[in-house]
């Protein structure tokens, strides 16, 4: 089988505002992410077929799939597409050997049974193969769904004639529970490294995305707001609205200037030193962000080193306890955005920390990121 | 027991069966899946037949089936057989009647598949046929049951449009209402009883057959 490369572009303003182009390559996994509405099912759903876009291209290797310009748009049918739709779509009346079946009906039967049971031993569900689908756990429907999917898009092995194929995540663990969701993320991770096809997942979990993906696709009504590795855009988001969309909410206004030929950030009355220009010039104003794990409290009885690099005193505004975390939430004196983030909450009962209360943190220069004023 | 007339309403009523249900798979489909201008009017013309009293549609349908009506000259000029108060005219009466009792069910049955499941077939390969045999019909197979069973046990009761239809005519038109109708005109009570009960057995045992299959395949899909 011939590796494959997915190219994606997508454009229309109805009924769904579409606006993205990403690539995926074999064995890459690539998430889309954004919020609910955020067009994400509809992207991987034009990817699939099902749905035709006012204007596009869609190719998977050599085959055009989707070509808008030259009237080409072809149905699912005759895309080498496996889709893993959120609630499963089994079909009740096959038995889940029968259902794995399916997906290289264009197999002859003896094959058809030989790769089915060999996909359901992969995903772990051998001595189910005669069960219907109404008789497995939510996690094992998904799993034979994802035999199907995969089976589907590998065209059943790894045969030379095989057309390339893709495999299509749609929030493929949100509706099985937290313990099961774990599992299938190990083993979607496991198949990830073994298959040599592009797989597209849609989340609208980030810790998920964070977790799986080689890169990843902020969706913002239809629109690319970034693409790049997780590392990039849960860091260093391009713009406020990427930063947002991630759950980075630590976002201030500042300029940005020079001290000592270093490049540093005038923050109201105080100056950050920061360890890029992140392409501004000194005097740009700017947009910056820092993730919370950027953010670190000061024990006023074990000082370290560490608490002169970009010191920060504010009022605590609230204590949320999450477990054994605890989020702490700052009020910057001029500011009118407060600055959040977590610690142990061993730490806030040893430090009593109180809403009310004062408390000093450090800024680390090098989670600060900058991005083009709001 | 006029068993003539019981031949013939059981012709009636296989041969509606067999020309209908297919037709009404294929109109039962876009009606319950598919938005399109008119529908609305499609769901009412496919509904009427259930609301109008059946003599004022089998007025209508002698009018459209007369020997000066387009349909019935072109109906004469192709097989040299009138509509009116012939078996054919009756079987095409009998098709638009059941028109209700055969789409409905299978339309509800259609409705009642998640679209998703239909996608996971496409994108298995399945064509729109082979979807349709492999995954639709086996899925909605009870409300296909329901509206065989419906359309079987309404066209061998019905009365009223037959009569305007096709009249009364000994081993052509005279169905198994239509001649228990005629016994008690006759004032032979014993013939129309016998021919009552009969249908009587037939309603229940559709009816207990309906019940025992749909509940079967209910059970076969969820084990």
């Amino acid at each position: 089988m011939t590796d494959s490369v997915l190219r994606v572009e997508l454009r229309q303003r109805q009924p769904i505002p579409l606006d993205c182009g990403f690539t995926c390559a074999a064995g890459e996994l690539l998430a889309l992410v954004g919020p609910s509405g955020s067009g994400k099912t509809t992207v991987l759903r034009a990817i699939a077929g099902l749905l035709h876009p006012a204007a596009g291209n869609v190719q998977c290797g050599a085959a055009t799939w989707l070509d808008t310009s030259l009237g080409i748009a072809r149905p699912p049918q005759a895309r080498r597409v496996g889709l893993v739709f959120q609630h499963y779509a089994l079909l009740p009346h096959l038995t889940v050997r029968q259902n794995v079946m399916l997906g290289v009906s264009d197999l002859p039967p003896q094959a058809q049974l030989q790769h089915a049971d060999e996909w359901l031993t992969r995903v772990h569900l051998d001595g189910l193969e005669q069960r219907r689908p109404g008789q497995l756990s939510g996690g094992q429907q998904q799993r034979v769904a994802l035999a199907r999917a995969l089976a589907r898009a590998t065209g059943g092995g790894e045969r030379a004639d095989a057309a390339p194929g893709v495999l299509l995540l749609d929030e493929p663990f949100s509706a099985v529970d937290q313990v099961t969701r774990r599992k299938l993320r190990t083993e979607v991770a496991r198949l990830r490294g073994e298959l040599k096809i592009p797989i597209v997942m849609v989340t609208h979990d980030l810790d998920e995305a964070r977790a799986l993906a080689d890169r990843i696709v902020v969706l913002h009504r239809g629109q690319a707001l970034q693409t790049g590795t997780p590392e990039q855009v849960l860091n260093r988001p391009r713009n406020t609205a990427v930063a947002r969309l991630v759950g980075l909410n630590n976002v201030f206004a500042g300029t940005v200037a020079v001290a000592d030929g270093a490049p540093c950030l005038q923050w109201g009355s105080r100056r950050l030193a920061i360890t890029d220009f992140f392409g501004f010039a000194p005097g740009d104003a700017v947009s910056w962000v820092i993730p919370a794990e950027g953010v670190l409290l000061h024990r006023p009885e074990r000082p370290t080193q560490g608490d002169a690099e970009n010191p920060v005193v504010g009022t605590i505004s609230e204590v949320l306890r999450l477990g054994s975390f605890t989020q702490l939430t700052l009020q910057i004196a001029g500011e009118t955005q407060p600055l959040s983030f977590q610690v142990s909450s061993h730490v806030v009962d040893r430090n009593k920390l109180r809403p009310g209360g004062s408390a000093s943190v450090t800024l680390l220069a090098q989670h600060i990121h900058l991005m083009p004023a709001e | 027991m006029d068993w003539g007339a019981l031949s013939l309403s059981l012709q009636l009523a296989a041969a509606t069966i067999v020309l209908l249900l297919p037709l009404a798979v294929l109109l039962a489909r876009p009606l319950a899946w598919r938005e399109f201008r008119g529908k609305g009017l499609v769901d009412a013309l496919v509904t009427l037949p259930l609301l109008l009293p059946p003599t004022v549609l089998g007025f209508y349908l002698l009018t459209v089936f007369g020997p000066n009506s387009i349909l019935g000259q072109t109906w004469s000029g192709l097989t040299g057989r009138s509509l009116v108060f012939s078996f054919d005219g009756l079987l095409l009466a009998s098709l638009l009647v059941n028109l209700p009792f055969a789409v409905q069910p299978i339309q509800r049955a259609f409705a009642a598949i998640p679209r998703e499941t239909r996608e996971a077939a496409w994108c298995c390969g399945l064509s729109t046929w082979q979807t349709l045999w492999r995954v639709e019909l086996p899925l909605a197979w009870p409300g296909v049951i329901s509206a065989l069973v419906l359309t079987f046990v309404h066209t061998l009761g019905e009365f009223g449009v037959v009569l305007m239809v096709g009249g009364n005519l000994d081993g052509a038109t005279r169905t198994l209402s239509i001649a228990i109708y005629d016994r008690v005109q006759g004032f032979d009570d014993a013939g129309a009883g016998q021919m009552s009960a009969l249908l009587v057995v037939i309603a229940f045992a559709a009816v207990g057959g309906l019940h025992w299959l749909t509940h079967r395949v209910g059970v076969g899909r969820r084990d």
